[in-house]
C-alpha cells in the first residue's frame, strides 16, 4: 500500500472533477478521515479506520480494501472503475437518464445514442464526463458526452450522444479485474 | 500637235513602268526620320487581306500578299520623300542626308534593373555620409628609393623587400615568431571578409542563417528559458558538466531534472500522518479545480 504521489493524485482528481467540482467533498468528510492508496497500479479510496486495520495484514496477501476507483495505464493514464459509482453518483453534476430500452445496450458496453436518451442535464459541454441514470434514478455507470446538450436537439437518432467509459454490467463482465 | 504630245506622253508613261512617287494617303502617316520610321493609322482593307480559294495556290501571287507589298512599298516611299526633303551634299559620287535626331520613345524591351542591394558596410557609409576616397595607384616609398604599387602586381614583392628583417622589441615576446603571426592575421582577415561577402549575399536574397555570437532576445523569451539552457548546455559535455566553472551565484535551473543528467532531483515531501495528507490532497483538487487548462468545463464556478 503505498501513497500516491503528488503527480498521480493530480491525475486521478483530474478524472474525478470532471464528473463534477463538489468531489473534493470526498476529501473532506465529516465521518472521518480518507485517502487514496495504490497497489499494483490501481488507486483505492479508504477510511483511516480500515487502513489501520489493514496494515495488519501481510501487503502481499493482500487483495483489495476500501473501494477501487480505477487504475492507472500503462500509459500513466487514471481509468476510473465502476467500483467508484457509489461514491461518485451523488457528486454528479452533468448526468444523462437513459430509456428503459436502452438501459440494456449501456450495460452490455454500447455508447449511448440519441434514440435511448431519455434525459439530459441542460448546458452539458461536449466530452464532459456525466454519470448515466436509469429513468428511476438508479445509477448505471460512467460516461463522457459525444455532443452537447445543444447539439443533441438536431442529432440524428443512431447518433452516437455519450460514449460508454464504465457500467454496472463489469460487475459481472470483468470480475476479475476489478476488484 | 496636240496628238504629238499624246503618242510622247503615251510613249514615256510606256518607259516609265515605275509608278509615280506621289502617295496618297487618307490620314497622313507619321514618320520620324531620325528612327527610319513610318506609322500608318489608316485602316487595312480586310477584304484584300482574306486568302481566297482561287488563290491559294499561287502563295506568292496571292492577293494578300500583292496587297502588302503594294501598301508597304507606299508608306516606304512616303518616307523616302521625306528623306529627300533633307538637305542633301554628295559626297564621293553618293547622295548623302544627314537625318535629324531621333523623336520617337521606343519602349524600352527589358524591365529596368533593380538596384543592388547595399552591403551592410556600404549602407552604414551611406548613413553617415562616408565617401569613398580614391587612392592613389603608387605611393612613394622612402626606404627603397622608389614607387610602390598600393595594390596587385609587384606589391608583395615590394613588401617582401621593405619587411626581410622584424625586429622584437618585446623580450616577453621573443619565442614567438612574428612573419608567422602576421600570415594568420592575414589569413583571419580574409576569412572574416569572406563569412561578412556571404552574410551580405544571404542579405540581400533573404536567407536565414544561423546566428553567432551572444544569444539575443529572439533566443530566449525569458530569463527563467534562458538559466534551463545554460544548465542545459552546461551538462552537455562528455563529462556531464563535471569540470565547468560556475558563476558566482550561478543555480541550475528549477524543473528540469528529469531533462539533466546528473542533476538531483529534489525528493517530493512526503506528508507525515493522515490529516497532512488530507491537506496535502484537498490543496492539489482546488488547484485543479482552478486550472482549466486540461479540463473543459464552461459553467464552473471555484468553491471557497
Amino acid at each position: 500500500m503505498k501513497r500516491l504521489t503528488e503527480e498521480k493524485t493530480k491525475l486521478v482528481l483530474e478524472k474525478l472533477t470532471n464528473i463534477g467540482t463538489n468531489v473534493k467533498l470526498l476529501l473532506d468528510r465529516p465521518d472521518g478521515v480518507y485517502c487514496f492508496r495504490e497497489r499494483k497500479g490501481r488507486v483505492y479510496y479508504v477510511s483511516e479506520k480500515i487502513l489501520s486495520l489493514a496494515s495488519v495484514v501481510n501487503p502481499d496477501k493482500l487483495a483489495s480494501i476500501g473501494t477501487c476507483f480505477g487504475k492507472f495505464t500503462k500509459s500513466g493514464k487514471f481509468r476510473l472503475h465502476i467500483t467508484a459509482l457509489y461514491h461518485l453518483a451523488p457528486y454528479a453534476q452533468h448526468k444523462i437518464w437513459v430509456k428503459p430500452s436502452a438501459e440494456q445496450q449501456f450495460i452490455y458496453g454500447h455508447h449511448i445514442s440519441k434514440s435511448g436518451l431519455s434525459r439530459i442535464t441542460e448546458n452539458t459541454p461536449q466530452y464532459q464526463g456525466v454519470v448515466i441514470f436509469s429513468t428511476n434514478n438508479i445509477p448505471l455507470g460512467f460516461g463522457v458526452t459525444a455532443k452537447s446538450t445543444m447539439d443533441c436537439k438536431y442529432a440524428d437518432p443512431m447518433a452516437t450522444i455519450c460514449f460508454h467509459q464504465a457500467d454496472v454490467g463489469e460487475y459481472i463482465r470483468s470480475e476479475d479485474s476489478l476488484i | 500637235m496636240d496628238v504629238v504630245n499624246s503618242i510622247l506622253q503615251n510613249d514615256i508613261q510606256k518607259k516609265n513602268t515605275h509608278k509615280s512617287t506621289v502617295v496618297n494617303k487618307d490620314t497622313e502617316i507619321e514618320t520620324d526620320l531620325g528612327t527610319l520610321l513610318a506609322l500608318d493609322y489608316n485602316a487595312l482593307n480586310l477584304k484584300a487581306l482574306k486568302y481566297k480559294a482561287s488563290s491559294i495556290i499561287f502563295i506568292l501571287k496571292s492577293q494578300p500578299e500583292e496587297y502588302l507589298r503594294s501598301l508597304t512599298r507606299d508608306n516606304v516611299q512616303i518616307l523616302i520623300n521625306k528623306i529627300w526633303e533633307l538637305p542633301v551634299e554628295r559626297v564621293d559620287e553618293v547622295i548623302v542626308a544627314k537625318l535629324p535626331k531621333q523623336e520617337f520613345i521606343l519602349p524600352r524591351a527589358r524591365q529596368i534593373p533593380k538596384a543592388r542591394p547595399l552591403t551592410k558596410w556600404q549602407q552604414f557609409a551611406k548613413e553617415k555620409g562616408i565617401k569613398r576616397k580614391n587612392k592613389p595607384k603608387v605611393k612613394w616609398d622612402e626606404e627603397l628609393q622608389k614607387w610602390i604599387p598600393t595594390f596587385g602586381y609587384k606589391r608583395n614583392k615590394a613588401i617582401k623587400q621593405k619587411k626581410w628583417l622584424i625586429e622584437i622589441n618585446n623580450k616577453s615576446k621573443a619565442a614567438e615568431n612574428p612573419i608567422a603571426d602576421a600570415k594568420a592575421a592575414k589569413e583571419e582577415r580574409k576569412s572574416k571578409n569572406e563569412l561578412q561577402r556571404l552574410r551580405n549575399i544571404a542579405k540581400a536574397k533573404n536567407i536565414k542563417i544561423p546566428k553567432v555570437g551572444l544569444p539575443t532576445k529572439e533566443h530566449f523569451a525569458d530569463s527563467q528559458q534562458l538559466s534551463q539552457a545554460m544548465t542545459i548546455a552546461r551538462a552537455s559535455t562528455a563529462s556531464l558538466g563535471k569540470f565547468q566553472n560556475r558563476l558566482p551565484k550561478e543555480k541550475d535551473a528549477k524543473g528540469i531534472a528529469k531533462q539533466v543528467p546528473g542533476m538531483k532531483r529534489k525528493a517530493e515531501e512526503v506528508p507525515r500522518n493522515l490529516q497532512e495528507e488530507k491537506k496535502r490532497n484537498t490543496n492539489l483538487a482546488d488547484n485543479v479545480l482552478k486550472s482549466n487548462t486540461k479540463i473543459l468545463r464552461e459553467d464552473f464556478s471555484v468553491p471557497k
